[in-house]
């Protein structure tokens, strides 16, 4: 139910953040419910940035609709196409060479790296520091300029194609990317430096929406939300697709349940990223890029699934077909959306000035809950 | 007393992890090297767009106003936007025979999101990407584009 605004007979005082609010990082609407300063009850409310994807995606050959994704979650445009392409391979039963496999986790890794960096500089943004914005900026621009050279765009990729991936990697790729670890590994020690060991910024995360595993479970929250609240949902290792069975990585898992836990658990992402990419950088096998496919896909009939873990958590690709060349019906499952419901539970009968650290732990990118 | 301590400590602690942040802050407060923010436009002349960056479609010519399209539509059936619409002639060679040829090459960039997918299902390599992205203009009518120049014609050879 919509709330009025104004004040309520309880003399409770209800008022709008957003949509067009900078600290929702999009146009996230939130009526909120305050008694004094305390949130009594949040609630968002969604829309104003429905493209109707899904619908779009059911006119779309199973080639055509996998950029549409690089629009849903625009920080980690790779994993969607990613979850995309593997449905679409999975439904096809197209075998993936070994070459576009590395480099599909390659460029995942990437991303996640680039995506966590926003989401650091936006997180102290939030809580009121500016300067990490441009740090954060500063590293994310280096993953980008290797994106750009790779695959020719600089956030909406689509590299990701059934069967492999669209181009080669870029002959200075390697050693680009080992420029970049070895530059980044002194930066993220600047991050803990600058915000993390931060008085003021401990204070204002430690004890903040707390979320129990039970709870987190409940909302169907995952990804660093959920792995923030000791909940181990780490698709890579629960399910590992790709070449990440091989790798060593650990799933970063905190037990604090609150604001805090869930920035430590995407530092310690950042840095298992960095291990993962390294593993994999000198070991890139030869041969095929993409498989060869017939020219025009058509996926038997039945229901197909598959899986990703972005850089917020679960993304399903869940497609119906019915045996012709698009798509009967094309479901995606975002993991903003179940985050985001977790919301109003983590910030009742805390300050207004904790809906923004809270809403900043979460991650949100807006495109990505309506679609 | 033990409440004192702590107090103290606290404050230490906190003034300490300040001043160790200010520390950076102040490093590349006064170390302009490490910045890398780029002047646009001034930078225009040395800047360098990476070669397969995707900025708008073009069909490239040769010195003899000869394209390599053979007007086959590849691009048109894969694009998903609608962004390519070919109109095609039938053409008399020499020796009589009919065959069919590219009229027209209607591109709506205004339409276009840069997927790459028109590119990669060309058989001929008759189109490519190129590296302008600045694509500003005062009337939307202009970013409607003829991509094959007025009087080429399809390169011998090309089937």
């Amino acid at each position: 139910m919509i709330e009025e605004i104004g004040t309520t007979e309880q003399g409770e005082l209800v008022v709008n953040l957003g949509p067009q609010h900078p600290s929702t990082h999009g146009v996230l609407h939130l009526v909120v419910t305050l008694s004094g300063e305390t949130i009594k009850k949040v609630e968002p409310h969604l829309g104003y940035i429905h493209r109707s994807i899904e619908k779009m995606c059911e006119s779309l050959s199973y080639r055509q609709f996998i950029y549409v994704t690089s629009r849903m979650d625009y920080l980690s445009s790779h994993i969607n196409n990613h979850g995309c392409a593997l449905c679409v391979e999975k439904g096809m039963q197209i075998e993936v060479p070994p070459r576009a496999k590395v480099i599909r986790v390659l460029m995942d890794e990437l991303t996640r790296l680039a995506s966590h960096q926003l989401w650091w500089g936006a997180m102290a943004m939030d809580v009121g520091a500016l300067t990490p914005f441009f740090y954060a900026f500063r590293e994310r621009e280096a993953i980008n300029d290797i994106m750009e050279e790779t695959c020719g765009a600089r956030l909406t990729m689509n590299y990701m194609a059934p069967g492999g991936v669209a181009f080669d990697l870029h002959p200075d790729f390697q050693r680009k990317v080992k420029d970049f670890l070895a530059f980044f590994r002194t930066k993220i020690d600047e991050y803990d430096e600058l915000v993390t060991d931060n008085i003021i910024f401990q204070r204002r995360m430690e004890g903040i929406g707390y979320l129990s595993s039970e709870d987190a479970i409940s909302y169907g929250c995952t990804g660093p939300t959920a792995r923030g609240s000791g909940v181990s949902c780490d698709i890579r290792k629960s399910v590992p697709y790709e070449v990440y069975s091989q790798v060593q990585f650990e799933e970063v898992l905190e037990t604090g349940g609150d604001c805090f836990a869930r920035y430590n658990v995407r530092m310690g992402e950042m840095r298992q990223s960095i291990s993962i990419i390294e593993q994999l950088i000198d070991n890139i096998p030869g041969g095929e890029f993409l498989a060869k496919t017939k020219a025009v896909l058509k996926l038997p009939k039945g229901e197909f699934y598959s899986k990703v873990e972005t850089a917020r958590g679960e993304f399903g690709v869940y497609i119906i077909s019915e045996g012709g060349t698009t798509p009967y019906r094309i479901k995606f499952r975002s993991p903003g959306f179940s985050n985001l419901s977790a919301l109003d539970h983590m910030a009742r009968g805390h300050k207004i000035g904790d809906l923004v650290a809270i809403m900043g732990t979460l991650d949100l990118v807006i495109p990505d809950i309506d679609r | 007393m033990a409440f004192l301590r702590t107090y103290l400590s606290d404050i230490y602690h906190g003034a300490r992890s300040l001043l160790k942040g200010m520390k950076l802050t102040g490093y590349y407060f006064t170390h302009r090297k490490e910045i890398i923010t780029q002047q646009y436009p001034d930078n225009k002349a040395e800047m360098k767009l990476p070669e397969r960056f995707r900025g708008e479609v073009v069909m490239l010519h040769d010195e003899n106003n000869e394209h390599a399209c053979t007007g086959c539509t590849a691009c048109e059936l894969a694009c998903p936007n609608g962004t390519i619409k070919i109109i095609t002639k039938i053409e008399t060679s020499p020796d009589g025979k009919k065959k069919k040829a590219l009229d027209t090459f209607i591109y709506h960039l205004e339409l276009c999101t840069m997927c790459n997918l028109c590119i990669q299902a060309c058989p001929t390599d008759a189109i490519k990407m190129a590296q302008n992205f600045e694509h500003s203009v005062y009337d939307r009518s202009q970013l409607t584009k003829n991509l094959n120049k007025p009087g080429s014609k399809i390169r011998e050879g090309v089937e």
